[in-house]
């Protein structure tokens, strides 16, 4: 699984960091960082989640 | 489950919700059928982008596609869209369709979700009055647009709620002419405060929209053609008449519950149901038609946003699933709401519910940045209203979540 964020979608809600915050990290700086780009088969779920719940639709998974 | 046949499930209503129990079905393992019924002849695609980036035409239809059914085929599910749910028989569990291809047909079940959402509300007395518009479906978001281009404003906004401010905004950052118009002395009272309604309307007045406030519609002024007609102007009750060439009417939604009657379910403003989602044996609900008795604020409680459709779609399908197989129901659903809308450059976002009092804890409302916390009647923390300040919503709704003093509160969202 690749995690890709589109960035002119992304408001620095910290949705996805409030589910996955392993894989999803929004700094002081108020921009999100990706911590994980290729999260291991235990974080599907909750990567899978965060993207569902992302507002923006940011998230993208891919194969 | 083994020695029992894959259980038969019907989803009615192809949208946020009913894609999002399909999802979580088939996550869950299950090798139930599925099928999922839909009125709209559309793939399903998300709804709020219809009042903001897809009305103001800077995003095409491929970017409203719901992320679960963006693949149709993944998804597992027999799709029966542009059909219609007309009846519910819970004693024989079918479901009644009707569509244009296929003409009537009986759909059997042995578990069903119901996530046939809401429409908009419209102004009594309107039928058959031209230029009058809603926005709830991509159909509606496309007339709007065509009849603007066509025709160019003023544009009447009817109803100051989150849709109407959005339509508003689209349309006043491209120029147009904008009139808002709201019975009720300040915007959004309903769901927030008058306090931070006003804030809102203060920010369209800075737009140059013409914010009408405590003054309700009295009828149209129309042109009559001959063989067509057209709206010239808004009669207010103040006896003014306000010049538009297109109206929007925003005046909140009506769960869809027709199909439902005489099924012997309860309706009563949208499907009652119990803390778990269930209206029935092998019945469940989700989303903008739900509603079930909401186990953290004790009451029942109807949630017409985009947050809630995901989650309780997704909940309403692993309910579905455990009934099924008679295993025990999961936790209640007792979610903290949370919602988001963009009016020009402002986010608002809001987390639980109102309450009689509140402070500012974070930034100034004079400087459009600010988080405030709203108190029940107990001195509880029961919301937190966030502007521009995405981060301090959800941190906000963490804290109403895990149940935090005042205090607590107002450290973290400093
Ligand atoms: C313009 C607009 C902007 C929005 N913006 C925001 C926002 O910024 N933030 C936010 O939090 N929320 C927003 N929302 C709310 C959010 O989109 C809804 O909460 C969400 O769509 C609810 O999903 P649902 O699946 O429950 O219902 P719906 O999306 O209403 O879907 C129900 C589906 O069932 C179909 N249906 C109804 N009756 C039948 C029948 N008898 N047979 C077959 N099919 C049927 C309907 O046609 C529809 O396709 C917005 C809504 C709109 C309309
Ligand atoms: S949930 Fe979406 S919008 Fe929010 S920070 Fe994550 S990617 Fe960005």
């Amino acid at each position: 699984m690749k995690v890709v964020v589109d960035f002119d979608l992304c408001e620095s809600n910290a949705v996805c960091m409030e589910i996955a915050p392993e894989v999803f990290e929004v700094r002081d700086d108020d921009f999100l960082y990706v911590l994980e780009e290729n999260p291991g088969e235990a974080l599907h779920d909750k990567v899978r989640d965060a993207a569902d719940r992302c507002p923006k639709q940011a998230i993208t998974l891919e194969d | 489950m083994s020695d029992i046949v894959a259980p038969r499930i019907v989803i009615v209503g192809a949208s946020l919700a009913g894609v999002h129990a399909a999802q979580a079905i088939r996550r869950a393992g299950s090798d139930a059928t599925i099928t999922l019924i839909g009125d709209e002849t559309d793939q399903p695609y998300d709804r709020p982008p219809l009042s903001k980036q897809y009305l103001a035409g800077e995003w095409d239809a491929d970017k409203l596609a719901l992320r679960p059914s963006k693949d149709p085929e993944s998804l597992g599910v027999d799709w029966r869209l542009g059909t219609d749910a007309v009846g519910l028989d819970l004693d024989t569990r079918t479901v009644r369709t009707l569509s244009m291809a296929d003409g009537a047909d009986e759909i059997g079940f042995d578990g069903l979700v119901i996530a046939t959402g809401a429409r908009a509300r419209r102004l009594p007395g309107t039928e058959g009055v031209t230029d009058l518009h809603v926005v709830r479906s991509k159909a509606d978001s496309d007339r709007l647009r065509a009849a603007v281009d066509d025709r160019g404003g003023p544009i009447a906004v009817i109803g100051a709620g989150f849709i109407g401010g959005e339509v508003a905004a689209t349309f006043r950052s491209q120029g147009h002419d904008v009139v808002m118009i709201e019975a009720a002395d300040a915007p959004l009272t309903r769901v927030l405060d008058a306090e931070a309604g006003m804030l809102v309307a203060e920010r369209h007045r800075a737009e140059g929209v013409d914010v009408r406030l405590g003054v309700g519609v009295e009828g149209f002024e129309i042109d009559d053609h001959g063989d067509h007609q057209h709206v010239r102007g808004v009669r207010l009750g103040d006896g003014s008449v306000v010049e538009a060439r297109t109206v929007v009417v925003g005046i909140g939604a009506i769960p869809n519950t027709e199909w439902l009657g005489g099924s012997g379910l309860e309706l009563d403003n949208g499907v009652r149901a119990d803390s778990t989602c269930l209206a029935a044996p092998g019945v469940v609900v989700a989303g903008d038609v739900a509603n079930w008795d909401h186990p953290r604020y004790g009451r029942s409680m109807r949630v017409e946003q985009w947050d809630n459709g995901v989650d309780q779609g997704g909940y309403a399908g692993r309910r579905l699933l455990a009934d099924l197989a008679g295993e025990p129901a999961p936790e209640p659903f007792g979610p903290v709401p949370w919602f988001w809308s963009d009016q020009y450059d402002w986010k608002i976002q809001f987390a639980g519910v109102s309450g009689p009092t509140k402070e500012t804890v974070h930034g100034d409302p004079a400087e459009g940045r600010f988080a405030q916390l709203y108190l029940d009647v107990d001195g509880a923390p029961c919301g937190v209203l966030a502007v521009n300040r995405p981060r301090h919503a959800i941190k906000g709704r963490q804290a109403l979540t895990a149940g935090a003093s005042v205090e607590e509160i107002r450290d973290t969202l400093a």
